[in-house]
C-alpha cells in the first residue's frame, strides 16, 4: 500500500481488507485460493483479526457463527472455494444473519491459476443472495463498507464478486466514502424459527427467503450503486465488474448502464434504459448469464457472441463485439510453461513415480507441474481432496496388475483441507489390492504463495499455533503402514518407502515431508525483519 | 513524453525475474506524479518460471487497467528469450528495452537487471527522478535500497 494523504494505490484486494477493517469487521476468515489470498493477509497487516481456516466450507461456517452473533464477518476464498462452502451457503440463505456476513468469491475467468472458470453470479441466483461486483479498487473499497450495511439492512449473507483484474490490478483509492458506524456488543438472541433448520421451520424460511429478495429487488430499483453513463442513443451497453472498464475504453461514446449490484437486477430501470437505446448489448465476462435474465424478462437486449463467454474480457474484445464480430481477437502465442523450481523437493517425487510407471490421481498444487514435460506423472486432476478418492476407485475396477500401480498424491495443506475422508474411505471402502497415498508435505500452502495451514504451527498473523500432524491422523483412522521420509536428505529411503508400500497391498501412507525452497527463504526474510524490528525497538 | 494522454508500458520475463517488482515501482513512481494508475498483474502458476507480464498504465484517466494487445509505447523484457513472446504487447511506433539496452557488466547484483532496465526507461519519461527512488524506497525491502538505487542510476546514465 502507498500512502498519499488521502489518495492510496491498492490492489483490489487490498481495498477490500482495509474497507473491511475500518468497518469493524470482528473477524476475516477463509482459505487461500488465487486471487483472492492476499485479502485476508491484507487485511491482518490493517490490524483486523485474520485467520486460515482449513476448507471453505469450515470458514464460512465460523463466519455464520460470527454473524449469528450479531458481529461483523469477512469469508474469502476462489471461486471453486465456494463450491465447498457451498452447503452452507444455500441454507444460510433461509437462516440470514443478524450481524453482517460478507462472502467475498474471486473468479478467475481465463484460469490464470485454476481448474475451471464457473461464474460465481450462479450461485447468486442458485442460492438467492444478493451480489455485488465493483469494477476496480475504489469499488473494491465502497462495495465492501455498501455490503456490510446491506447485509445488516436485509439480515442476508452478501456475495462480493471479484475476479482477477479486480483482485490484481491496482488502482487509486480515494477513501473518502463513509463507513457504517460500529455496531454494538456482540450477542445470541435464541431463535429456533430462524436459525434451526429442520423442515418444520425451513419452509416457511424458504417463503421468507424470496419475500426479502423481492423487497432487494425493489430497492435495487433506486440503482444507488449503480452507475449510467449519457452517451448516444444508438448504442447501450449493460455492464458489469471490470468489463465496464473496458467498455468505457473500446466504446467512450456508449450509453451505458454499469451493475454494481448485479442480483437481484433493477428489471424496470434496466427496461427503461434498454428501450432508450437503438442497439443494446450486454457484455459481461463469464457467462451470458445477464442477457439471459433480461431476456426472460422479456428486454430486448444483445448477449455477447457465445465465443466471447470463454476467457477473459479486453478493450480489444468489447471493440469486436460492439462491432458484430462473433469472436474475440487471435490469443497471443503461448509463453513458456510455468515447472516446478529447480531443488524443489516434488521433483524427487515425480521422478520415482515416472521411473515406476504409476498411475498418478493428483491433485491440486505447484505438483499439478508433475503432469507436464519432463516428468508427465501426474495423471489426473479434479478438485481439492480428489486424489484419495479417484484413487480408490481406479483401484476398485481395474485389472490387479494395473490397480497396484496406482498412486494417489496430495499435498499437505490440500491434504487437511479436503484429504482426510478420502482417507476414512479408503478405511472403510478398501480396494483389494490396497492403495499407496503420498502427502507431499512441503510445509506451506505453495502455489497461492506460501501461506500458513493447520499443519505448519504457524498462524495467519505470524502466532504459533498447535501443530496438526498428518502421519497422526493416518493412523488414526486405520491405515496400515504410515511413513514419514525426506526425499532430498534420504533419497534411498524415499525410494525403499514407495517400493515397499507398492508391493506391499496394504493402506500405505507416505508423509514425503521436505520445506519448499521458497517457503525457506520467505522464513528467513520474516526472521530477518523481527530481527531488525527488535533491533530498532531496543534503540 | 508528457502524460498528457494514457502511457502504456508493459514489463515481461518469466517468474522469479522481479517483473512485478520491476512494475510496482513503476506504478508506485507514476502514481507520485497526481495522475490516474492503473496496474494489472496475474499470480499463480506464472510464477513457477513461466512467462509473466504486467501492464503499468498511466495519464490523466485510465479505463481498463490492462494494455490493448499491441498498444504499449514501451516494452521492458527482462530476459532475451521473452522477447518474441511479449512482442504482440508492442505498438508499431512503440520501443522496446532489452537486457542489451543496460551495462549489465556495471550492475553489482545481476538480480537489479529489473531496476536498471527502470534507469533506462526513466529517461523516456517525464516523471522526476525523485518520485522513481521514493518508489524503489517504497517497493523494495530496506537492504536492498542502495543497490538498486545504484543499478537505476547505471540505466538512467546508461549511454
Amino acid at each position: 500500500m502507498t500512502v498519499m494523504e488521502d489518495r492510496l494505490l491498492l490492489s483490489g484486494n487490498e481495498a477490500v481488507a482495509l474497507a473491511a477493517s475500518r468497518c469493524h469487521v470482528a473477524l476475516g476468515t477463509g482459505y487461500p485460493g488465487t486471487p483472492s489470498t492476499e485479502i485476508l493477509e491484507s487485511f491482518s497487516r490493517y490490524g483486523g483479526r485474520a485467520q486460515w481456516a482449513p476448507n471453505e466450507k469450515v470458514a464460512l461456517e465460523v463466519a455464520t457463527g460470527v454473524a449469528f452473533s450479531g458481529a461483523r464477518a469477512l469469508c474469502t476464498m476462489k471461486h471453486v472455494g465456494v463450491n465447498v462452502a457451498a452447503d452452507v451457503l444455500f441454507t444460510l440463505a433461509y437462516t440470514g444473519v443478524d450481524g453482517a456476513l460478507v462472502l467475498v468469491s474471486a473468479d478467475d475467468p481465463g484460469m490464470a491459476s485454476s481448474q475451471n472458470e464457473q461464474d460465481t453470479r450462479h450461485y447468486a441466483r442458485a442460492a438467492g443472495v444478493p451480489m455485488l461486483e465493483p469494477s476496480d479498487s475504489q469499488e473494491a473499497y465502497d462495495f465492501t463498507a455498501r455490503a456490510i450495511e446491506l447485509s445488516e439492512r436485509f439480515q442476508t449473507v452478501v456475495l462480493l464478486r471479484l475476479t482477477t483484474r479486480i483482485c490484481h490490478s491496482r488502482t487509486i483509492v480515494t477513501s473518502a466514502g463513509s463507513m457504517p458506524p460500529a455496531p454494538g456488543v456482540p450477542r445470541f438472541e435464541r431463535d429456533f424459527a430462524r436459525r434451526v433448520m429442520i423442515p418444520v421451520f425451513a419452509r416457511p424460511a424458504h417463503r421468507r427467503l424470496r419475500e426479502k429478495l423481492d423487497r432487494i429487488a425493489a430497492w435495487s430499483e433506486r440503482g444507488e450503486w449503480n452507475r449510467r453513463v449519457e452517451g448516444t442513443s444508438a448504442l447501450g451497453v449493460i455492464t458489469s465488474g471490470v468489463a465496464y472498464q473496458h467498455v468505457r475504453e473500446a466504446a467512450p461514446d456508449a450509453s451505458v448502464y454499469k451493475l454494481g449490484l448485479s442480483y437481484p437486477l433493477p428489471v424496470r430501470a434496466l427496461a427503461a434504459f434498454a428501450a432508450g437505446v437503438d442497439r443494446c448489448v450486454v457484455i459481461d465476462e463469464g457467462e451470458n448469464l445477464l442477457a439471459g435474465d433480461l431476456l426472460a424478462a422479456g428486454i430486448a437486449v444483445e448477449p455477447k457472441p457465445p465465443a466471447f463467454r470463454f476467457g477473459e474480457l479486453s478493450v480489444g474484445g468489447v471493440r469486436r463485439i460492439v462491432a458484430g464480430e462473433p469472436s474475440p481477437e487471435p490469443a497471443p502465442a503461448p509463453g513458456t510453461r510455468p515447472q516446478l523450481c529447480p531443488g524443489c523437493p516434488h521433483r524427487k517425487v515425480f521422478e520415482a513415480l515416472r521411473d515406476r510407471g504409476c498411475h498418478v490421481p493428483g491433485d491440486i498444487g505447484c505438483y499439478s507441474l508433475g503432469a507436464l514435460e519432463p516428468f508427465e506423472s501426474m495423471d489426473t486432476l479434479v478438485c481439492m481432496g480428489a486424489s484419495i478418492g479417484v484413487g480408490l476407485g481406479m483401484r476398485h475396477v481395474l485389472p490387479e496388475a494395473e490397480a497396484r500401480k496406482v498412486v494417489s498424491i496430495i499435498g499437505d495443506s490440500t491434504f487437511l483441507h479436503s484429504g482426510i475422508t478420502g482417507l476414512i474411505e479408503a478405511v472403510y471402502n478398501p480396494p483389494p489390492t490396497g492403495h499407496v497415498v503420498l502427502v507431499l508435505d512441503n510445509r506451506t500452502t505453495a502455489m497461492t504463495g506460501l501461506q500458513d495451514h493447520p499443519g505448519t504451527g504457524q498462524r495467519l498473523d505470524g502466532s504459533e499455533a498447535r501443530q496438526v500432524r498428518i502421519e497422526e491422523i493416518a493412523t488414526a483412522v486405520g491405515f496400515d503402514e504410515v511413513t514419514v521420509v525426506d526425499p532430498v536428505r534420504d533419497e534411498a529411503a524415499w525410494q525403499a518407502a514407495l517400493d515397499a508400500a507398492l508391493a506391499g497391498g496394504k493402506l500405505s501412507l507416505i508423509v514425503v515431508r521436505r520445506q519448499c525452497i521458497l517457503a525457506a527463504s520467505k522464513r528467513a526474510r520474516a526472521a530477518r525483519e523481527l530481527a531488525r524490528g527488535a533491533r530498532e525497538g531496543g534503540a | 513524453m508528457k502524460a498528457s494522454r494514457v502511457v502504456n508500458v508493459v514489463v515481461a520475463g518469466v517468474g522469479g525475474q522481479g517483473v512485478l517488482t520491476c512494475s510496482d515501482i513503476l506504478a508506485e513512481a507514476a502514481f507520485r506524479t497526481g495522475v490516474d494508475v492503473k496496474k494489472a498483474e496475474v499470480h499463480g502458476m506464472s510464477q513457477r518460471g513461466g512467462s509473466v507480464a504486467c501492464d503499468v498504465r498511466f495519464g490523466p484517466k485510465v479505463y481498463s487497467p490492462m494494455v490493448p494487445q499491441g498498444q504499449a509505447d514501451y516494452l521492458l523484457v527482462l530476459s532475451e528469450d521473452q522477447v518474441d513472446v511479449a512482442r504482440c504487447a508492442l505498438a508499431e511506433t512503440g520501443m522496446l528495452l532489452t537486457p542489451a539496452d543496460v551495462d549489465g557488466e556495471a550492475l553489482e547484483n545481476k538480480r537489479s537487471l529489473n531496476v536498471a532496465l527502470l534507469g533506462r526507461l526513466s529517461r523516456e519519461l517525464d516523471i522526476p527522478e525523485a518520485h522513481w527512488h521514493e518508489a524503489i524506497r517504497a517497493v523494495l525491502e530496506a537492504r536492498l535500497h542502495e543497490v538498486n538505487l545504484r543499478a537505476f542510476r547505471i540505466g538512467r546514465d546508461g549511454a
